[in-house]
């Protein structure tokens, strides 16, 4: 399944990259699992990925939880809680 | 409305737009944000800030949408800035017309406590320390919790 991922703030800072298309395996179904594959691909995907990091996720430019089921050609975003306004 | 860009406003002149004559209008109320040159006891030199194109858009749009829901409004205003911003430059504008000025101050209210939490920015601030991301307060969030119960149909 390819992913599109893109990063924000201080992620996109440690990982060096503001977005990536990632091929992933049969086994990341679910956002945490996509999280959990990420930490490992790189040192800077492994601070972004951290098991302290508070993050959120956005699927197709929609917030949402850490179980929902991803599917090919999503859009996948992370990023640290917003600070607009 | 909302409107996302780099771009400084006209605060007088987008009230004085707002509702584009509509005179069922009694009441407008506004909220600006401003770049403060102080932060957590550091010096603030400048703040960069960050959005998610698109998402960010749908966000305010949810927002305004949600508060036409709570309140019967005449008119919403939103328009959010962003990229490199310096201390006393407007950051966000939030304006709300509506035949009464209860509904229009809770609406103003509302809109920018949610919009705190719910649409996508992120600031960086630049200080004699370093460059550091702003974290998100608490104090935000329940803010927005306050909002969360409360339907105000009037």
């Amino acid at each position: 399944m390819k992913l599109n991922l893109v990063y924000f703030a201080w992620l996109k800072q440690s990982i060096g990259k503001g977005n990536e298309t990632v091929d992933v395996p049969d086994s990341v179904t679910s956002v945490m699992q996509l999280r959990d594959w990420l930490r490992s691909q790189s040192g800077g995907h492994g601070e972004a990925f951290g098991k302290d990091a508070v993050l959120r996720a956005a699927v197709n430019k929609a917030i949402v939880s850490d179980d929902h089921t991803l599917k090919d050609g999503d859009e996948v975003a992370f990023f640290p809680p917003f600070t607009g306004g | 409305m909302i409107r996302v860009q780099a771009e400084d406003f006209d605060v007088g002149a987008e009230l004085a737009a707002l509702g584009n004559a509509n005179k069922k209008i009694g009441a407008i109320t506004s909220f600006v944000g401003l770049v403060r040159d102080l932060s957590d006891g550091a010096d603030v030199a400048a703040m960069t800030l960050e959005h998610y194109p698109g998402m960010t858009e749908a966000a305010l749009q949810e927002i305004e949408a949600e508060a036409r829901r709570r309140w019967q409004l005449e008119d919403v205003l939103i328009v959010h800035r962003y990229g490199k911003l310096e201390p006393g430059d407007r950051i966000v504008l939030v304006a709300v017309a509506s035949s009464h000025r209860g509904m229009a101050f809770d609406a103003c209210h509302f809109l920018i406590d949610w919009l705190k939490t719910k649409a996508p920015f992120w600031k960086l601030e630049a200080t004699p320390q370093g460059e550091r991301w702003v974290e998100a307060k608490s104090d935000d969030d329940q803010a927005a919790a306050r909002w969360a119960q409360k339907i105000n149909k009037q």
